[in-house]
């Protein structure tokens, strides 16, 4: 096994040209994860069986002479929120701990039929609140950089695995960072699309109108495959924007000459300083490539960590009211039905869970609404005017993805505040429905990868990946350049 | 929904020429909120079919069960026959929005209802009732219908004390629209009016079977009492009336019991109340500190439902006849009143249009309505048949009666000709001569009552004309023979 892994690109190019078979390559990521996931657990479940027939078919395919599409072979891990039909479905809690949807997520089915390969599902803070997979039912996922330390969250698992080349590429949701902050803490490019791009069907809500599902991948052109192939309108979301798949790929190499990059003077403070510094190289990085860097002022960003916790948990009280033990899941038997809701679930929710549909319940209580969620929906709206302001002047922003590079393991388990605060860069653009990307960029203390974020206005996703792009191609000729840990 | 009015903003002037329930110088204020299924092949946000009656939770789908992963996509056909109602109540159409309305039940899938709040599609319309009393809508809203819970066991089918419940699914997200009045009844039969006329409008529009007794169209009354002139007192909002009859008897009893306690002054507690048939009173059934908090807001997975200037004006152009205007055009051919008995029980049979027919094929339509009224069955005989039958019976070829048993033959065989069913029952015209000769021989006959009737006392007319009628073996025309004799008095 070579040092840099296989992208998925070349994987699927070599199985549509039977230079290698399907089967071959999911039993190479297979014997990863059997030998190393017992550490890391990026895995709720391994897909083993699954995972060969389907490679077998693919090869099948392959020599019938047709197409298996643009992912033949690549193996792929997905999310423990995203529906599999048959195959269990758990969010990381104990309350879907043995429920086996009867359908598939919408953006499970466009893999399938892009001959994707599916080989695990992946583990998450419980439905998927969270920045450190700690908050799962079934134990931490580890960072494979260092397993002391985690993966960042809520989707941990599916950084992890794609960090420990279990998997190809793989798919998570980031409601508030959840795909965004893990890539940057786990060293892998992890994609925000615009809301709406991708289908949510099948997703199992945490905040409905700030979830969207996204890849995860070892480059940012994998990303693109990843992201065109689950993009594209879909009549089972009334969200989903009315138009074909995103088109990434045919601009990737496009470069950012003359592409005006926004430095938000007035970002909150916060970051760590190694984490500034690479941000600084970054933005020297796209000036050098080309680009011009703007100073732009987004007053009400510092604002969005506030917002986002009264409308996420607002909308999480009321999307996971449904988990009441009556028709599926998990059901602790009580005298009556009012007993059996509340032993329902208070068995089957964590701390975290409990917290936030407290939180949120209050938000919309009668009489709070108003100096809660209904502000919060006002500073919603300012934070947009920013971003349009922003917008005028620059095609897209550069921040820090995470303020930190990945902390240890019970480093942050029981402050919640602290552990909130890892999302202050990324939660703006989940309240505006932007895109927002994050790409490796160096490392900074121990070691460890730090991301650099990447946001651009809504419907622009190809303009991000062509700065995420150059950013990685400025990484490739200046491996010299990293900050080492000290 | 729950709407508090404290006046009579939006109040019609001319509703004040009608009359009012009273008791005890108190009026009764009365909104209702109807609720309908509407008549959709599938479901509000699924593609699960909207049937009534099948094997419970077999129209099921995840949607409709609240499986984790499932979105609804709002049905077009919903929208468009909650357009139709809106047009027909005279509402404005505007872009809507949906909410969420958090509770826990067993039945309710999601633990949320997804119901229009603070954007209802229709808003502001009214209906008249047939007698020109009109009633204000505040608004006809979108929302989704909740399964259905059978508590077996226990006491009185409540789920508190029973043993355990069945729920069937198979009514979760069947598009209701629910219809809000304004304040505007103040009689019990202004109650009953308005829901007969509001259903025959939802069957003519084609929203809604509107069957009570089956649940698709289900009505609460929100009831209070003042003294007129006042400011609204507290209502309470009566449940469970399942008849139109019942909602008349559930609204006099509720208002009485108001009364009373003004009367005695003690509070009216705002509540939801029970109407139970047996006893003819209302119950209990939770007060305003039990309600929930729904903690309404705006459901993120739809969007803004806009169906642009276009789609309403073709939904407008496309809408059937309503019954008023059926009504209008039988009033005017027959003479009556438009709210007269016949013309409202013809028309909500949907046999205006026969006796429309009947009068262009030269028949008489007054007598055409009266017999259609008596005989439902007549609206299946050919129209022309009909008119010739009615022209007969015009010009006095045949009495009514006679005419009744031609028609009751024609029912029978599908049609046929007046004349010749007429001849066939030996019912020949009776000359007047003939006519004038029994009624001699009855004066005759009865030399004391022919006294009495010629001193006033018409009661003394009942025998004579009995004893024509026995003697014409019932063929006289009543009318004819009433002529006859007053004729010959003066």
């Amino acid at each position: 096994m070579s040092d840099q892994p296989t992208t998925a690109v070349d994987l699927a190019w070599n199985v549509r040209n039977s230079v290698s078979k399907a089967v071959d390559v999911v039993d190479e990521y297979l014997a990863r994860i059997d030998e190393r996931d017992g550490e890391i657990n990026a895995f709720n479940l391994v897909l083993t069986d699954q995972a060969r027939e389907r490679a077998a078919e693919i090869d099948e395919m392959i020599s019938l002479g047709r197409d298996p599409g643009p992912l033949a072979g690549v193996p792929v891990a997905l999310k423990d929120n995203l529906c599999t039909r048959g195959i269990p479905t758990t969010c990381s809690s104990k309350i879907l701990a043995d429920w086996k949807p009867p359908y598939d997520a919408t953006v499970v089915t466009r893999l399938r039929d892009a001959g994707a390969i599916f080989v695990g599902k992946t583990n998450l803070d419980e439905f998927a609140m969270g920045s450190s997979t700690e908050n799962s039912a079934f134990g931490p996922t580890k960072n494979p950089l260092d397993t002391s330390r985690v993966p960042g969250g809520s989707s941990g698992g599916s950084a992890a695995a794609v960090a420990a080349n279990f998997a190809a590429v793989s798919f998570g949701s980031d409601t508030g960072g959840s795909i965004r902050q893990p890539a940057a803490l786990c060293g892998v490019v992890g994609v925000k699309p615009t809301y709406g791009a991708v289908s949510r069907l099948g997703l199992i809500a945490f905040g409905s109108s700030l979830d969207q599902i996204g890849p995860f991948a070892h480059t940012v052109r994998d990303a693109a495959v990843a992201l065109e192939t689950i993009s594209g309108h879909d009549p089972g979301d009334s969200t989903s924007i009315q138009q074909g798949p995103l088109d990434l790929s045919r601009t990737l190499d496009s470069g950012v000459e003359g592409l005006r990059v926004g430095r938000i003077s007035d970002l909150p403070k916060g970051a760590s300083p190694d984490v500034e510094e690479r941000l600084e190289a970054a933005f020297d990085a796209l000036r050098e490539a080309g680009a011009e860097i703007v100073d732009v002022e987004m007053p009400a960003f510092n604002y969005g960590l506030t917002a986002y916790y009264l409308i996420a948990p607002a909308e999480a009280s009321s999307n996971l009211a449904r988990f009441d033990g009556v028709r599926f899941g998990m059901r602790t038997p009580a005298p009556d039905t009012n007993s059996m809701y509340t032993a329902t679930r208070t068995d089957g929710f964590g701390a975290e869970v409990k917290r936030r549909i407290m939180l949120g319940t209050y938000a919309l209580s009668a009489g709070y609404y108003d100096a809660y969620y209904g502000r919060a929906q006002k500073v919603r709206r300012l934070i947009a005017n920013d971003f349009a302001a922003a917008y005028a002047k620059a095609d897209v922003l550069l921040t820090p993805a995470s303020p930190t590079v990945a902390f240890k393991l019970g480093d942050k388990a029981s402050d919640p505040l602290a552990m909130y605060l890892c999302d202050t860069y990324t939660i703006p653009s989940n309240l505006t429905g932007d895109p927002g990307m994050s790409v490796p960029f160096g490392t900074g203390e121990h070691g460890m990868p730090v991301g650099v974020q990447i946001l651009a206005p809504a419907l622009k996703d190809h303009v991000m990946f062509q700065a995420a792009a150059t950013l990685e191609r400025h990484m490739q000729n200046h491996q010299d350049q990293n900050v080492s840990g000290s | 929904m729950s709407i508090t009015y404290v006046n009579d903003d939006g109040y019609y002037p001319s509703n004040e020429e009608h009359p009012r329930w009273e008791h005890e110088g108190y009026e009764m204020v009365v909104g209702l909120e109807v609720h309908v299924e509407l008549a959709t092949r599938t479901k509000l946000f699924s593609s699960a079919p909207n049937r009534f009656g099948d094997e419970p939770n077999t129209n099921i789908d995840p949607v409709t069960l609240g499986l984790p992963g499932a979105l609804p996509v709002l049905n077009r056909q919903a929208v468009e026959l909650a357009m139709r109602l809106g047009i027909a109540l005279n509402c404005t159409v505007q872009k809507s929005t949906f909410a969420r309305k958090n509770y826990f039940y067993p039945d309710m899938p999601k633990a949320y209802q997804i119901s229009q709040y603070d954007e209802p599609i229709n808003i502001d319309g009214w209906l008249d009732l047939p007698d020109g009393f009109r009633v204000g809508i505040e608004r006809g809203h979108l929302e989704e219908d909740t399964g259905k819970s059978t508590h077996v066991g226990g006491a009185g089918g409540r789920i508190h004390g029973s043993d355990y419940s069945l729920i069937d699914f198979n009514r979760a997200g069947v598009p209701l629209v629910e219809i809000v009045s304004r304040p505007d009844i103040r009689h019990p039969d202004q109650a009953k009016a308005y829901v007969t006329e509001l259903r025959g409008i939802l069957v003519a529009v084609g929203a809604s079977d509107a069957k009570m007794e089956e649940g698709s169209m289900r009505v609460d009354a929100n009831v209070s009492v003042r003294k007129p002139g006042a400011n609204f007192n507290t209502r309470c909002e009566i449940k469970n009336v399942n008849s139109v009859r019942s909602l008349g008897r559930a609204i006099e009893y509720e208002a009485q019991r108001q009364v009373l306690l003004h009367e005695a002054g003690e509070p009216v507690v705002q509540q939801t109340r029970h109407w139970d048939e047996n006893d003819g009173r209302t119950h209990t059934l939770r007060s305003k500190e039990d309600a929930d908090d729904y903690r309404y807001f705006l459901e993120p997975d739809l969007v803004v439902v806009d169906p642009g200037i276009e789609w309403i004006e073709a939904v407008r152009a496309a809408l059937p006849v309503l019954p008023s205007e059926r009504r209008a055009g039988l009033a005017a051919i027959t003479g009556l009143a438009a709210h007269s008995e016949a013309i409202m029980v013809v028309t909500d049979r949907g046999h205006d249009g026969f006796v429309m027919d009947v009068a262009k094929h030269g028949g008489n339509a007054e007598i055409a309505l009266k017999h259609l009224q008596q005989l439902p069955g007549a609206a299946g005989v050919p129209a022309e048949d009909v008119a010739k039958l009615t022209t007969m019976e015009a010009s006095g070829g045949l009495t009514a009666t006679q005419a009744k048993q031609v028609l009751a033959d024609m029912v029978e065989a599908g049609g046929g000709d007046a004349e010749t069913i007429a001849a066939g029952k030996g019912f020949e015209a009776m000359g007047n001569s003939e006519l004038e000769s029994m009624v001699d021989a009855a004066i005759a006959a009865q030399p004391e009552a022919w006294e009495k009737f010629c001193a006033g006392e018409s009661k003394a007319m009942g025998a004579l004309v009995g004893a024509i009628m026995k003697a014409s073996k019932g063929q006289a025309d009543g009318k004819a023979v009433t002529a006859l004799l007053n004729a010959k008095k003066s």
